[in-house]
């Protein structure tokens, strides 16, 4: 569950970006869209707490993230946040499973490694687990890439563009994977995104 | 996990890391070795000059006299009289003085004649069978024992001067009467025999060479006497009955030659150098001076001596020091553009972990133990191939110098100051890419992404 009141971001003295207030609660879903230079990703990272709002609040399960210090709200992510990015990175000299087990090591320093093998058989990944992923395809990539955002059971899964560069067929795999997943995990879903393909799965949207 | 990410990832570009691991190796190996080499020399250097104060011997480099006479490295300046060099023995500021005198060796092993106050010097003891006594007796260092397995009772024929190559006295044989235990000094390497042993083998050479002299003389004196004869027929003439008188004369003349040689049997003699320890202190500065002005001797003190060749060595070491730090400086050098480099391609991975709850200083963290892990690895394998080395230095000083090393020994302090140093370079090179781990802008990096 997340809410966000008033917020305001400013670059500078010309570029500031004021957000319309949104609600999202677990296991539903809202899609943010908008032209390039509307703040879309500006506002995914304030809500991942990546950046700092110059102003306003973002309540995430009662708890106002733009309070929190640093190494609380680094913590905080790691706990309660899923991202999942336009380009999947990955920690080039880990395998897939090991990638995935270091996001839960650095959450809670347990390695949930039957968990992870779990979110890859979930995902058709079960036999990447051991690869490098760099030998994986792009889709492949974004999929290991929502596992390793789920595996510490986020209340709230992030996606900024996360189809974008996905042919037809992954682009699709990949939304229904979101949904299904967020759902699963009662976690709420904020995707942002210009991809049309996107706004006609998910029915709530946001225009900036 | 940070350790197992840093490992990982070090050997993901293993070019980079094994240039790093190298250089760090080279320059550990070498900074080991001299400070192992430096400090056993040393010890082995100054553990042999315990209880010797002054050295008698020959004029000459003083260096030379006490590498030669202490430690058995270099060849002898010459030989002294004995009888000059019991003047100074006996004098009342000695407390002990070892004579020793060289002659042979026994395959590269030295034979040295000296007295039993020479073990007691070296606190050896006599492990199986008895000290010598007669003539030809030998008493084995533990070295020479061990090495070339010889037991109490063999006998052999010792080879004139230092080289193995020297001629063979043949006509005496030693023969082992005891074998000395080990004290971790020259002695352990050393064949001890009394010094007449060394005078009786040569005496037969001395004899040889004065005989032909007399012969010589003889000649020249039975000349001489042709021409007395002549002199003499010349004298018969004039007068008569003086032949006996003559005749007494050489009479009482070939008595008091007897006489002469009879009470210079032992200072005839030749012996190599005296070891010294003084009772008075006074002898060490008076000495040196009083000796060389008035004998054809000198006397040299070892500490000196040996400090003198420190310095000397100390030079090239630490030329040899300063080159292994500079390659040291390199190998940091070389992390430092290596993560620098990578700091590029890794930010991603950095933003990336802490979107998943790394938090600023796991990264600084993870930076700078990938630097350390090198510089460990780099320690470890440079103390290792630094004792290799030093096992092969050991293997060639023993051939030709009798000298060992011991590869096993740890320098803790210094090799301690090393390892921190190690680390320090190590620390040092990842600083700045830690930093820029550490203040990454996340949000930045992935909105650019």
């Amino acid at each position: 569950m997340i809410r966000t009141q008033q917020l305001l971001f400013q670059y500078n003295a010309e570029t500031q970006f004021e957000f319309p207030d949104l609600q999202c609660k677990a296991g539903e879903s809202t899609l943010i869209t908008g032209a390039s230079g509307t703040g879309k990703t500006t506002l995914l990272h304030l809500l991942g707490g990546l950046l700092k709002p110059t102003s306003g609040s973002i309540d995430i399960n009662e708890v106002d993230i733009c309070k929190l210090s640093d190494k609380k709200l680094d913590h905080f992510r790691g706990q309660n946040i899923g991202l999942i990015l336009q380009k999947a990175h990955f920690i080039a000299s880990l395998s897939v499973l090991e990638n995935i087990e270091l996001a839960s090591w650095l959450n809670d320093k347990t390695k949930k490694k039957e968990k992870a093998k779990e979110l890859l058989l979930l995902l058709g990944l079960e036999k990447f687990a051991s690869k490098l992923p760099s030998q994986l395809s792009v889709g492949q990539q974004q999929r290991v890439s929502i596992a390793r955002a789920l595996i510490n059971e986020p209340k709230l899964l992030l996606a900024d563009e996360p189809t974008s560069s996905l042919d037809d067929e992954n682009a699709k795999i990949v939304a229904d994977l979101l949904a299904d997943l967020s759902q699963k995990y009662h976690a709420a879903l904020i995707i942002v995104t210009h991809d049309q393909r996107l706004k006609e799965r998910f029915k709530t949207t946001i225009e900036l | 996990m940070i350790a197992k990410i840093a490992w990982k990832n070090s050997w993901f570009k293993p070019l980079n890391t094994v240039l790093s691991i190298i250089l760090l190796t080279a320059s550990v190996a070498i900074i080991s070795l001299l400070i192992l080499l430096q400090k056993q020399f040393e010890k082995q250097f100054s553990s042999n000059i315990d209880g010797v104060d002054l050295v008698i011997g020959a004029k000459g480099s003083p260096m030379q006299l006490i590498l030669s006479s202490v430690y058995q490295m270099d060849a002898p300046t010459g030989n002294i009289n004995y009888g000059d060099a019991k003047v100074w023995m006996h004098h009342p500021f000695v407390e002990t003085a070892i004579p020793l005198a060289f002659g042979d060796n026994y395959r590269g092993f030295r034979i040295v004649g000296t007295t039993e106050d020479y073990l007691k010097k070296y606190e050896a003891e006599i492990t199986s069978g008895t000290i010598f006594k007669e003539n030809f007796e030998v008493v084995l260092g533990s070295e020479v024992a061990r090495k070339m397995n010889i037991k109490v009772g063999y006998k052999f024929f010792g080879s004139h001067g230092d080289s193995e190559e020297g001629e063979v006295h043949d006509e005496h044989a030693y023969i082992v009467k005891g074998i000395a235990s080990p004290t971790g000094k020259v002695i352990d390497n050393l064949i001890l025999c009394n010094i007449e042993s060394v005078w009786a083998m040569h005496h037969h050479e001395e004899d040889a060479a004065t005989e032909e002299e007399h012969h010589h003389h003889e000649e020249g004196e039975e000349h001489h006497h042709e021409e007395d004869a002549a002199t003499e027929e010349e004298h018969h003439h004039h007068e008569e009955g003086d032949g006996h008188h003559h005749e007494e004369d050489t009479a009482t003349a070939d008595e008091h030659h007897h006489h002469e040689e009879a009470h210079d049997h032992d200072n005839d003699h030749e012996i190599t150098a005296v070891l010294i320890k003084l009772k008075n202190k006074m002898g060490f500065i008076l000495w040196p001076r009083l000796i060389a002005q008035n004998t054809k001797m000198q006397a040299a003190s070892p500490a000196i001596e040996i400090n003198r060749l420190f310095s000397l060595f100390g030079i090239g070491l630490e030329a040899l020091q300063y080159l292994a730090y500079g390659i040291m400086l390199i190998s940091g050098i070389s992390i430092f553009i290596a993560l620098y480099n990578t700091l590029k391609e890794r930010k991603y991975e950095f933003a990336l972990m802490r979107v998943s709850g790394a938090s600023r200083s796991q990264l600084l963290i993870l930076v700078l133990f990938e630097s350390i892990l090198l510089c460990v690895i780099g320690f470890v394998l440079g103390t290792i191939v630094g004792r290799l080395g030093l096992y092969f230095i050991s293997t060639s000083t023993e051939e030709n110098y009798k000298m060992a090393f011991n590869p096993f020994e740890f320098a803790g302090k210094e090799e301690g100051i090393l390892f921190l140093t190690t680390i320090f370079v190590g620390l040092i090179a990842a600083l700045i890419p830690a930093v820029k781990a550490y203040r990454l802008n996340i949000s930045k990096t992935l909105a650019n992404a």
